[in-house]
């Protein structure tokens, strides 16, 4: 394997240090080094990427309570993906059960197995099988037990509704559920597609009711007794370190509880109000070294690219060059673009009897975990990190910063405390979409096939940095940089720039082919599954019909963890507006159709903000656009008419969709609009307009 | 200062600073969560309640400006736990992702419908886009409010 595969082959992940350690008591050190245990933070286990499938005994994944309500255990979380009711299908399925009468319990570290981080599109390949091959292992076991005490032949039970029957009489899956201890899952007694009921059909949120009534808690919702509010001292500008912090001011207010612990420092109050007056009474003193400008942050990444990862080969580029009748060269670049999370981070801790619990909005309940023992010098046991299904994530959610913080101040307060960040801090604290900078090189033979590819990466991170097209002579180079902002996981990160620099790359040589861009990328792509989405979205946009009539027209592909996407687009020239929007996802068997069609819908639109729009602009350490007043993300009017192409592979595994659709949208629009214009557009966000 | 109020038809009195948020007092004071901060500046809309009937931003909403008006939060638009017809809608189109921006839609919609009872779709986007969903959900919200917009009388 080349070496860009042993690091973060699908997401470009944060393995960051805890924001904060803070200081030890003594007692605390007693505790821990007392019982003989090294703090070690799971990061082993974390690499794994999405994770999802933690093999682990039926107790641990299923509960089946005296009453009958089945319970599934999972660490991933729900953030809007839609994780929770597709768990639910999942083990609906198998154990024969009416999907109402399935709980479901997602990323609380006491209660669920650690299934990873909720990332990498990764619950439906790998947490799916895992729930369903417990839950199909429970069936079996309780058929077996209640054959065994009726004496009768196991084929001859019936299962409906959770109860097993058999000659008049029955059993509920209470009344074995004993049977069930050590049971270990059963990949073998699965469900076959053609037999199934639930798994399939299109299910929307089960908690919809809550929602709607404003009852659904989210982590900024939660409220335990005698909480107050906390607030946290920022620094003015990135490259900043706390030099002193005079509390003095602050501790004279009413009802304030304010600390300093290393680089951290904040307030704690009856209200957030309170808690933001007793910050500003903070006078704090900082150093702040200088920090590189947007302005120049192409020529920064390239200068400061780390060597040492080497670069993935195959044949020779310059054999494949000097074949060529044709070469062509071009650089692309991608900005670093914000999470903006319709819910800022948020934590309330509470520390009972020297255990934390801490509630909080994020992708990574165990990591979170990990790092709260790091930082207070706990072991596992006094550490219980749950996720109340949050209000959005996008990749944007593996810190533990708010969690951190709101437990420092906890402690501090001796009560609880529940830390908010602003929609200021969410922009500027938080992280980042790595920005990249591409150099593209390829040949063609004298029919539009290539020769020659050769894809240089700057910082923009390795998945799918391989070409889908077939190319005898390949060359593909991930190198990472020095990043002037903190950057991390993003829906379809890595896999959106460099499908972005490909795609557009794809429609230039299309050009100096002389051939129409479906047709060319058709004769280059061997794949079955990536030919078959580009001619579904070709066909049902009448692409060569349109492309022939008007001006605005463009089409993308490409393949991101186990799914296919292509895109065909039209834009109107004048006004730069994206009018239609068509896109063919394939992504295996369809599990739960409305959704899917939903994460498909809204990585479209979402697309197009990173596509036509997000970009962060920063100067002087501050950014100039951390605002929803000045970082425009896509709203109701910039809805184009959508048209979406669900595929459904009966024949193939199931795999995420929640990414890969995203990857397609800003290539096709940056291909519509050479179409319009005639000139190329090589950055994201997409300039309209001639230049 | 003493604010003197209406809360989903309940008299609230409340002695607090002037220049706090609406949001925050609702949410803090009086345990009504169900309206949501987004983002403090009046751009996402997550925090709209109903002040005298008219869609406010509450996050930019001073609490003293409430003083002795009527205050719609989304726990009281069902009547008598009988969900109101775009709370309906909203649950019948599967209109959410994550859900976080969904109180302040449907509030926003309800009032909306109230002065625009049969809608076309670029009214809907028009009178909507100053709320705004990450998730962009924003098709299945644009159906919802259609639902709702021919889903009959209020409830």
């Amino acid at each position: 394997m080349p070496e860009i595969f042993e690091i973060e082959p699908e997401r470009y992940e944060l393995f960051e240090a805890p924001r904060y350690i803070f200081t030890p008591t003594r007692r605390e050190f007693l505790a821990t080094l007392g019982v003989g245990i090294m703090v070690v933070p799971a990061i082993a286990q974390q690499r794994r990427g999405g994770g999802g499938g933690a093999n682990v005994p039926v107790g641990s994944r299923l509960h089946i309570a005296t009453d009958g309500t089945v319970t599934v255990l999972s660490g991933k979380v729900e953030v809007g993906q839609g994780a929770r009711t597709e768990l639910a299908m999942a083990a609906a399925e198998e154990l024969r059960l009416p999907l109402e009468q399935m709980r479901v319990i997602l990323g609380d570290t006491d209660l669920t197995p650690n299934d990873g981080l909720t990332a990498g599109s990764g619950t439906t390949p790998r947490t799916v099988p895992s729930v369903r091959s417990a839950a199909a292992a429970a069936r079996e076991m309780l058929l077996s037990t209640a054959a065994e005490r009726w004496h009768a032949d196991r084929a001859t039970l019936r299962i409906t509704n959770g109860r097993i029957t058999h000659d008049g009489k029955s059993f509920g899956y209470a009344d074995l559920a004993s049977a069930l201890a050590g049971v270990q899952p059963n990949t073998t007694a699965l469900t076959k597609v053609d037999d199934w009921k639930i798994l399939g059909t299109s299910q929307y949120r089960a908690d919809a009711h809550a929602i709607v009534t404003g009852k659904h808690e989210y982590p900024s919702d939660i409220k335990r007794p005698g909480m107050l509010y906390g607030c946290v001292l920022r620094a003015p500008a990135y490259n900043s370190k706390l030099k002193s912090a005079d509390l003095t001011a602050a501790q004279k207010l009413p009802g304030v509880v304010a600390v300093k612990d290393g680089d951290f420092a904040g307030c704690a109050a009856s209200t957030s109000y309170a808690a933001r007056k007793a910050v500003a009474a903070i006078a704090a003193e900082w150093d702040t070294k200088e920090h590189p400008s947007s302005d120049v942050l192409f020529t920064h990444l390239k200068s400061h690219a780390k060597p040492g990862r080497s670069a993935s080969e195959r044949g020779s580029i310059s054999t494949g060059l000097a074949a060529a009748a044709k070469k062509h060269t071009a650089t692309y670049q991608v900005p670093f673009i914000a999470h903006a999370p319709m819910e800022p981070r948020a934590a309330v801790a509470e520390w009972v009897d020297g255990k934390l619990t801490v509630w909080t909005g994020t992708q990574n309940p165990f990591g979170v975990r990990d790092q709260l023992m790091q930082a207070f010098h706990l072991t596992a046991d006094k550490v219980r990190v749950i996720q109340p299904d949050s209000g959005g994530g996008f990749g944007g959610k593996h810190i533990s910063d708010a969690a951190l913080e709101a437990a420092r101040l906890a402690k501090e307060a001796g009560k609880p405390v529940c830390v908010r960040w602003t929609r200021a801090e969410e922009f500027m604290w938080a992280y980042f979409r790595p920005a990249g900078l591409f150099e593209i090189e390829a040949g063609l033979d004298a029919e539009g096939r290539l020769t020659a590819w050769k894809f240089v990466n700057y910082n923009a991170g390795g998945a799918a940095l391989e070409t889908p097209y077939k190319v005898a002579n390949a060359h593909h180079h991930f190198l990472g940089s020095q990043s002037p902002l903190r950057e991390g996981s993003y829906r379809g990160i890595a896999a959106t720039a460099n499908n972005f620099a490909r795609e557009c790359f794809m429609d230039e040589l299309a050009s100096a082919a002389n051939l129409d861009p479906l047709e060319f990328r058709l004769r280059n792509a061997d794949n079955d599954r990536l030919r078959a989405v580009l001619q579904a979205a070709a066909k049902k946009f009448r692409f060569a019909e349109r492309r022939a009539a008007k001006k605005g027209i463009g089409i993308a592909g490409g393949t991101e963890k186990g799914s296919y996407v292509a895109a065909c687009v039209e834009l109107d020239p004048t006004t730069g507006k994206i009018r239609e929007f068509c896109m063919a996802f394939e992504c295996g068997k369809i599990l739960n159709p409305a959704n899917l069609r939903a994460q498909v819908e809204g990585s479209i639109i979402q697309g197009l903000g990173g596509a036509l729009t997000e970009a962060i602009e920063f100067a002087g350490g501050k950014l100039k656009n951390g605002s929803f007043a000045r970082y425009k993300v896509p709203r109701f009017k910039d809805v184009p008419t959508l048209d979406v192409v669900l595929l459904d592979r009966p024949d193939l595994a199931p795999a995420g969709a929640g990414e890969t659709p995203i990857i397609a949208v800003a290539p096709a629009i940056a291909n519509a609009a050479f179409h319009a214009y005639g000139e190329r557009r090589r950055a994201m966000p997409v300039k309209m307009g001639r230049a | 200062m003493r604010i003197d109020m209406t809360v989903n038809g309940t008299a609230r009195q409340i002695d607090t600073e002037a220049d706090r948020p609406l949001l925050e007092v609702l949410r803090e004071d009086l345990g009504l969560t169900g309206t949501k901060y987004g983002c403090g500046e009046g751009q996402c809309r997550a925090c709209t309640v109903l002040l005298d009937g008219r869609v406010v931003a509450s996050c930019r909403t001073p609490i003293s400006t409430a003083a002795g008006k009527k205050i719609t939060t989304i726990e009281g638009l069902a009547l008598n736990g009988r969900l109101h017809r775009v709370q309906q809608a909203f649950i019948a189109e599967g209109a959410m992702q994550c859900g976080y921006c969904v109180p302040g839609m449907i509030l926003t919609a309800t009032a909306f419908l109230e002065k625009t009872p049969h809608p076309s779709e670029a009214q809907i986007a028009e009178a909507m886009n100053g709320n705004l969903c990450r998730c962009a959900g924003y098709p299945r919200l644009i159906a919802a409010i259609h639902h709702a917009a021919k889903g009959g009388a209020h409830a």
